[in-house]
């Protein structure tokens, strides 16, 4: 049975001052495996990060179903952790008690909560900044400290929002690698909505194409490059040649959004 | 080039130039005022020099027991802020964590927050008579709703994306309101707070000037009967410096209490 279940989902929000509802997710069916990486790709304003909020909870579909492991999603849990594109570590907690903070919520004995602390924050190399605040850290730190703070609550599923959109290039190829390292390691399942060509085809064994507005799944692409994977396959033939199908794909919804706005 | 001006917009100052600087406005103030009353474009009667203000000072702290004044004012003012605080900080959370409260006491607070305190102050002597009650409710009443729509707007405005972070990460409602709100608007609370018992001191001013027999406000008006315009001025001198302390200690405290803060 399938880890995920996404049935008959969508959302269409309410008119803005007597103004027409806009549809922003068209219905939508998705089946996602356990220890599946899939990443959904599309032009900004496509309905993927709602997707994944609807995923996680956050947002409730006009109609249809999420189910995970069986049961229906109705609301925000432990067992879907998130990371968003938006800073969100707690800025009155030391990086450590920010990764402590939902293994605090659920109870656990606090020497039980350090050896996980400590466990993660070496994973993502901020043993040393275990008590900053985070308005210290530079932004590819936060977002280190985010991604340990999702892991160590051992989600089932891991959303993650265009966790790296507010980083620059080599930063963001680093915190590819890095989390494609924790994935090949834990073997987690992974839904990672970006609008990052590469970023997409690099780290899934799936990628999903969404179109514009309202989104829709419009192409499902397999990734079957080896892991372990470094940034060299980006170079590859193979890459290169889905990165070119992808274009393709993306240009065109791309267009269709930019003549809807105009 | 532009390094070197001193009026580069948001540029932060040194510690000392700010010191020196500070102090100084305090010195040309002085200065303004010296030359005003000693140079004799002032009657004496309206304007005490500084020498007359600060000599009539030293006799109301040796003959006229002053710190006794200047205590019991600090009583009531402290006395009159901890309660409005210890209803109004947590009505205020209550109001800015969930709406069904904001609604139900939302529109009463906002009207009475514009009622005077002071025009209480007949009304209050009335049911309270001229003790210290009287004294802390007029102080009480002026704070307390402010303290609650502030508080509760501080709450209202915590960003969502961190509520939404700690709920998936598994926390509970409650969780919510005392892991993520109250740690979150603490800092904010807390300037609140400073500010509001600025406004604290106004009142209680207002308070000794009617049917009081000790205070600050009370030697003010007993010291206007007399005439003695240096001992007036000395007296809302000491108020201003009390200010002043109690300022500086709430900032030391708020920074002490909040290092992660990086807000002001």
């Amino acid at each position: 049975m399938a880890k995920l279940t996404i049935s008959g989902v969508d959302r269409t929000f309410p008119g803005v001052q007597g103004g027409p509802p806009t549809r922003a997710l068209d219905t939508t069916d998705l089946s996602v495996e356990d220890n599946d990486f899939i990443t959904i790709l599309g032009p900004s304003g496509c309905g993927k990060s709602t997707l994944l909020r609807i995923i996680a909870g956050l947002d409730q579909p006009t109609s249809g179903t999420v189910e995970l492991d069986g049961q229906r999603v109705t609301r925000p849990g432990a067992d879907r952790g998130m990371v968003f594109q938006s800073y969100t570590l707690f800025p009155w907690l030391s990086v450590k008690q920010n990764i402590c903070f939902g293994l605090r919520e659920k109870g656990m004995a606090k020497s039980q909560q350090d050896e996980i602390a400590a466990e993660f924050m070496e994973q993502v190399g901020l043993t040393q900044f275990a008590n900053h605040f985070p308005r210290m850290l530079s932004g590819g730190m936060q977002q280190r400290t985010a991604l340990a703070r999702a892991l160590a609550n051992d989600p089932k599923i891991l959303l993650l929002d265009e966790p790296f959109g507010a980083l620059d290039h080599q930063t963001r190829s680093l915190m590819q690698e890095l989390l494609l390292s924790i994935w090949e390691k834990h073997k987690k399942t992974v839904l990672f909505v970006t609008h990052d060509i590469e970023e997409a085809i690099f780290m899934a064994n799936r990628v999903l194409v969404m179109t514009a507005r309202p989104g829709r799944i419009k192409a499902d692409v397999p990734v079957s490059i080896p892991h372990p994977r470094d940034y060299k396959v980006k170079t590859s033939p193979e890459f290169a040649e889905l990165k070119e199908r992808l274009t393709e794909d993306i240009r065109v919804e791309t267009l269709r959004a930019a003549q809807m706005a105009a | 080039m532009a390094g070197d001006s001193p009026f580069e917009p948001l540029k932060p100052v040194s510690p000392r130039t700010r010191l020196v600087l500070g102090a100084g406005f305090f010195v040309l103030f002085v200065a303004v005022w010296a030359a005003a009353t000693l140079g004799g474009f002032i009657k004496p009667l309206f304007l005490a020099d500084p020498v007359k203000t600060f000599a009539a000072g030293w006799r109301l702290f040796t003959e006229h027991g002053f710190l006794a004044d200047i205590g019991i004012t600090v009583w009531r003012v402290m006395g009159g802020f901890v309660l409005a605080t210890v209803v109004g900080v947590p009505l205020g959370i209550a109001m800015g964590a969930f709406k069904p409260i904001e609604a139900f006491f939302g529109p009463f607070v906002s009207f009475a927050r514009y009622l005077p305190a002071s025009a209480f102050i007949p009304l209050l002597i009335l049911w309270a008579g001229v003790g210290e009650s009287q004294k802390l409710l007029v102080i009480f009443i002026g704070s307390v709703f402010q303290i609650t729509l502030m508080v509760a707007v501080i709450i209202g405005e915590t960003r969502r994306d961190l509520m939404e972070a700690a709920l998936t990460l598994g926390a509970s409602s409650r969780g919510i309101v005392i892991r993520v709100l109250l740690p979150n608007a603490a800092p904010a609370i807390a300037e609140t707070l400073r500010l509001v018992l600025g406004w604290a001191w106004t009142y209680v001013i207002v308070a000794e000037l009617v049917g009081a027999d000790s205070g600050i406000g009370h030697m003010i008006m007993d010291s206007q009967r007399f005439l003695d315009t240096g001992q007036m001025i000395f007296g809302i001198f000491v108020i201003g410096v009390i200010g002043l302390i109690t300022d500086f200690a709430f900032r030391a405290l708020n920074q002490g209490l909040f290092p992660w803060y990086a807000g002001r």
